[in-house]
């Protein structure tokens, strides 16, 4: 069997991702290797679900330029090709912002006196762990005041298990570049949305990311009943064919808000997430032949 | 220099976590300070902007944003000596293939450094500025909004956040406003970072479960680093009374204020199906009534606590 990457996004935060990406996982791991990389790393939630032991932990950097004051001839090469506005020159002096650098390097590299040597910048940190029912566990956490979340999502990426049958990707919300950095490798993407205005307005943007990145998915509609058939309307007329429904259930928003897992709390929606992969299978093996 | 005797007052929306109701809470939130102060109103989730949608809002003014650059190639100066290929950290250049005899950049990877650029042996590849969004103002019987649409797949680096504050803050300045109202995004990276620059108070809205509890942590500290004074609502707050005693010790701790606990109400979705603030859908429901409470707090900290919490 080929490995699948599968992406849960949604353009609107609070439609309940981390909710089928960690039901899909627990359900599919009695019988595949799973993998689940927690890309939310602003508001990474998956781990308080999935409960795993983190048995590796390792910091996610990004280089970021040393200047080597006896080399420097402030020239301000440097200065003239950050297109990040990272570096800055007062009087004879370089100064490096590390908040506004992207670790592209391109200060290093054209600095003509070599006068600038990159060192690590800690902007977040990376856990892998398993779950008890057998889930490779990965997620990234963005460090508190540090802005970009994307070399942290590039770098989870570095960790898929090719090998594994399976990888789910847990977006973050929105529909930029996090976002983009999450669904551009992925086979299928997850919408999951929910029937109401804002729910349909930021599928609609989410739609754009895919059409941008080329990659088929599905819908899932979560709270169904709450809204109007606006949502459902809409999707008649699109490529991304509607998957599952889960109703609006006190039940359900009360075990998820004491951090449970779907399928672990209501197992009659076990064989509704293994229908969701069959459905999952069958739509991508129609786009791709 | 001279000084406003009433310098405008910024209040930022903010959440950790996604769907907590920022948007229909700022939404009652105008709709009930629009009675008592002359407000502009500013959505700075431009990744998911919804605000426009419950305000009735009437665009007035269109205007193109251009955020970051991107590197191109020209094939016909190409000589496929692969710099570009090598230089690159984000694996934004494809290498040639039967249909595309030269190196190409990869858009969605590109992240605009230009490091491919500048050693380019024949200088074949330049930047260009890409036009990646577009932001608003609009008016609304509420008042004027500023808002804007990040085109799908684009940079949010905060720019164009940063970009419709300024324009909304210059408008208040100009017409003698005395508040902005900032609906901010999820998260607490670059966007959440411009969304709260310059604000003298915040509102986080939590909900009562492992997840917003979790998130709320992590803006409060965010909030707490940038040291803009805070306070807490707690929305949907009947759904998990464990969470919300959670919800109030961490508050406890931080020495943050709860202004607020707002029950589980099935017509904020139908208010906003309605294309309303809840406060005018149902304006005497128990939601309705609490954000009044929420406002006559923020009205306190902003106007006659000068932002102290």
């Amino acid at each position: 069997m080929t490995p699948i990457k599968i992406a849960v996004a949604s353009g609107k935060g609070g439609t309940g991702k981390t909710m089928v990406a960690t039901s899909l996982a627990s359900v599919l791991v009695s019988e595949h290797r799973v993998q689940l990389i927690d890309c939310d790393v602003e508001a990474p939630n998956a781990h308080l679900f999935l409960k795993p032991s983190i048995n590796w932990s390792s910091p996610a950097v990004i280089m970021i330029p040393e200047i080597n004051e006896e080399r420097c001839t402030a020239c301000g090469k440097c200065v003239e090709v950050c297109e990040f506005h990272a570096l800055a020159q007062i009087g004879t002096r370089i100064l490096v912002f590390p908040q506004l650098c992207h670790g592209c390097g391109t200060c290093s590299l054209y600095c003509p006196e070599d006068a600038i040597s990159e060192i690590p910048h800690q902007i977040g940190e990376m856990s892998r762990g398993l779950t008890t029912n057998g889930v490779d566990f990965l997620m990234g956490e963005l460090t508190i005041s540090e802005p970009m979340a994307t070399p942290i999502i590039r770098q989870l990426k570095g960790l898929v298990n090719e090998k594994g049958e399976i990888i789910i990707f847990d977006s973050p919300p929105g529909a930029s570049c996090a976002v983009v950095a999450t669904v551009h490798d992925a086979d299928y993407v997850l919408l999951v949305t929910e029937p109401t205005p804002f729910g349909l307005h930021d599928l609609k943007q989410m739609i754009g990311v895919l059409k941008a990145t080329g990659t088929p998915g599905g819908v899932i509609i979560n709270r169904d009943g709450i809204g109007n058939q606006q949502l459902e309307s809409f999707l008649e007329g699109t490529p991304y064919p509607i998957l599952m429904k889960i109703p609006y259930d006190s039940e359900i928003a009360l075990g998820l808000a004491s951090g449970n897992v779907l399928t672990d709390f209501i197992p009659q929606y076990q064989s509704e997430f293994q229908s969701l992969h069959r459905r999952i299978l069958e739509h991508y093996a129609k786009v791709s032949a | 220099m001279l000084k406003r005797a009433n310098p405008i007052k910024q209040c930022v929306i903010l959440s950790g976590k996604g769907g907590t109701g920022k948007t229909s809470i700022c939404a009652g939130l105008i709709d009930i300070s629009s009675k008592h102060v002359e407000g502009v109103y500013v959505d700075a989730d431009v990744d998911a902007a919804n605000l426009a949608l419950v305000m009735d809002a009437v665009q007035q003014e269109i205007h193109r944003f251009t955020g970051s650059k991107l590197a191109f190639i020209e094939p016909e100066k190409c000589i496929n000596c692969g710099f570009c290929y090598d230089v690159c950290r984000y694996h934004a250049i494809k290498e040639p293939t039967d249909d595309q005899p030269t190196h190409q950049v990869i858009d969605l990877l590109c992240d605009g450094c230009g490091a491919c650029v500048y050693g380019c042996p024949t200088t074949a590849i330049h930047m260009e500025a890409q036009e990646e969004g577009e932001w608003y103002y609009s008016t609304s019987s509420f008042g004027d909004l500023f808002h804007a649409e990040l085109f799908p797949a684009a940079e949010n680096t905060g720019k164009l956040v940063t970009m419709v504050k300024q324009n909304a803050k210059l408008f208040a300045e100009e017409h003698q406003k005395s508040l902005m109202l900032v609906d901010g995004p999820p998260g607490i990276g670059c966007p959440v970072i411009s969304a709260s620059a310059g604000a003298n108070l915040a509102l986080v809205v939590t909900e009562p479960s492992v997840a917003g509890i979790h998130d709320l942590n992590r803006i409060l500290q965010t909030l707490k680093h940038f040291d803009i004074p805070t306070l807490i609502c707690i929305n949907k707050s009947d759904l998990y009374p464990e969470g919300t005693a959670q919800i109030k010790a961490l508050a406890q701790s931080e020495n943050l204020e709860v202004c607020g606990e707002i029950p589980f109400d099935d017509d904020i979705p139908k208010a906003m199906i309605a294309a309303q603030p809840i406060t005018q859908y149902s304006p005497n429901s128990a939601s309705s009534r609490t954000i009044e409470q929420i406002w006559n707090v923020i009205y306190e900290k902003l106007f006659h606590q000068d932002g102290k919490v």
